[in-house]
């Protein structure tokens, strides 16, 4: 009766299965310290421009959209405390990441399962190394460590560009802007602010890992697995969040 | 070097399946597979696409595990034991995969070097493999296999021979005791073919190892079986009668449908055998 239930169980539990290996292995030698920079750069620096040209537009969108709801409250004076509340609470987390989705999940997945269909991952065990130590461990501390960085990044160039429209176009002077970003802000803003990304890292990175290095059906089947880890991991950026906000709305 | 030749019943097994079976949900990749391999014999594995060729050198090393049946690698036990564990067994051998297995983001001289770096990680210890002696190594490995110059470029660079060449250079890079080829020839033109074969036939007889050699060519199996490399002479020559170790393996759907000498091989009456047994036959 719930046969239909049997092939997304057994995905879910080697999921699982796979990701408790990637973070034993975080604890246990050899660490590959190299490939780790090699995926902070390939991530982190290669996700730099878009990441940044994301969150400065949100800035600049967010400010122009909100400034006419607030001009009927006559309330145009708290754009900084909107602009500032809503990218580092949501917005920023959750665009940064799924840009590093769609970037670098597919990326890895490609790559992953590239050198799966070319028996470089059964080489590499046949050398002696375990492909999760040496391939899925680094891509996880790699984005794990630098998604938090780029949403930080995304969210202050986002302040900048709603900044640009207070300043320009609504007369607001820039202490006043950045006086009510500032004071919006509290701890649990900024605590589900960074850890949002370095949940949805986690997600991002294992998702793409898995898809990757269980890719099976040659080239057709990289196809499958790329789009597979970047709408997996995109649904689960969104669960992810639905399910963290009512927590940190309640405590706030 | 010279060819150490025992006599066969004074050497140990090498490799040994024991009514091994494997099947993907109800397609069956091994069945009731049983054989065994010492020093300095090959066995030529030949036979239809998807009749479980590439299987058996997989599990022989354990990177697929059987459903049930016993598998034994230099007289240790590979079945039931965990990955890590195997390590130290897998660095016996070496493998060439059908793909290649060459990795694409390291140049030809770090895949080669790869094996032997990775020693301290297979053997468990902090003995770390001088690089002046891994340097020797690559090298004189790559000359073996005639690509000395190919140590800075990536493999994307060369042409399928010389990846294939490549990568039997990884294979025998740390000298292993068995060598284990998953369709050397490939894809191949008939002289490159040729070429990799006399490869894989100096590189068994320089050092005794015991060979498994997958492969779609029946010339390939006849040139293992029928010629050797003399050390002295330096050339690949007929062998002796007595010299013969090298036996054929047909397969169909998992099973070890035919097993024997090249004669019995070309004696046989049945129709699947047959089309392996003949030159130019795939």
């Amino acid at each position: 009766m719930f046969d239909f239930l049997k092939g997304p169980v057994e995905t879910f539990q080697e999921f699982l299965f796979l990701s408790g290996r990637a973070f034993r292995n975080i604890f246990r030698s050899p660490h590959y310290s190299g490939d780790i920079l090699l995926q902070m750069d390939a991530i982190g620096v290669g996700s730099l421009f878009i990441v940044s040209l994301i969150g400065f537009f949100s800035g600049v969108v967010m400010a122009l959209q909100m400034s006419r709801a607030l001009a009927t409250y006559g309330a145009q004076g708290q754009i900084g405390q909107i602009v500032s509340i809503t990218l580092v609470r949501e917005l920023g987390p959750v665009l940064a990441s799924l840009l590093v989705a769609g970037r670098n999940a597919s990326g890895i997945a490609s790559e992953l399962g590239s050198m799966r269909v070319t028996e470089q991952i059964d080489a590499m065990r046949a050398l002696g190394t375990d492909p999760i130590q040496k391939l899925v461990t680094p891509r996880l501390i790699a984005m794990a460590v630098v998604l938090p960085l780029l949403t930080i990044i995304a969210d202050f160039l986002g302040l900048i560009g709603g900044w640009l429209i207070a300043y320009g176009m609504l007369d607001i002077t820039t202490s006043q802007y950045w006086s009510t970003a500032w004071r919006a802000l509290e701890y649990n803003d900024l605590t589900q602010g960074l850890l949002k990304p370095f949940l949805f890292a986690i997600v991002i990175a294992l998702v793409g890992c898995y898809y990757g290095i269980n890719t099976t059906g040659g080239t057709q089947g990289v196809g499958r697995s790329t789009t597979k880890a970047v709408v997996v991991a995109s649904v689960w950026i969104f669960i992810i969040t639905s399910l963290l906000d009512p927590l940190f709305v309640n405590l706030g | 070097m010279t060819r150490a030749e025992p006599s066969p019943a004074q050497l140990p097994d090498v490799v040994e399946f024991d009514d091994v079976n494997l099947a993907f949900g109800s397609t069956p990749a091994l069945v009731h597979v049983s054989f065994s391999i010492r020093a300095g014999e090959t066995r030529i594995v030949l036979g239809a696409a998807g009749s479980g060729k590439t299987m058996l050198i997989k599990t022989a090393v354990g990177l697929v595990a059987p459903d049930s049946g016993h598998i034994s690698l230099f007289g240790e036990e590979v079945t039931g034991r965990k990955e890590s564990q195997l390590y130290g067994l897998r660095s016996k051998v070496g493998i060439l995969f059908q793909e290649g297995g060459l990795f694409d983001s390291q140049t030809i001289a770090e895949n080669i070097a790869y094996p032997l770096l990775n020693q301290y990680v297979v053997h468990q210890d902090d003995k770390v493999l001088p690089p002046e002696e891994v340097d020797r190594r690559v090298r004189e490995s790559l000359s073996f296999v005639e690509l000395e110059h190919t140590l800075d470029k990536f493999p994307s660079e060369l042409s399928g021979g010389m990846r294939r060449r490549a990568g039997i250079a990884r294979a025998i890079v740390t000298a292993p005791q068995l060598v284990l080829y998953d369709s050397p020839t490939a894809g191949l033109d008939p002289i490159t073919a040729n070429t990799i074969i006399n490869l894989i036939l100096k590189g068994r007889d320089m050092r005794n190892t015991a060979t498994i050699m997958v492969t779609h060519r029946y010339q390939d199996g006849h040139l293992m079986a029928n010629f050797r490399y003399n050390p002295s002479s330096g050339k690949i020559e007929r062998a002796e009668s007595s010299q013969l170790t090298t036996r054929f393996f047909v397969m169909q759907e998992g099973r070890l449908f035919f097993e024997g000498s090249e004669a019995e091989l070309r004696a046989s009456t049945d129709s699947y055998v047959q089309k392996f047994a003949r030159p130019g036959s795939s």
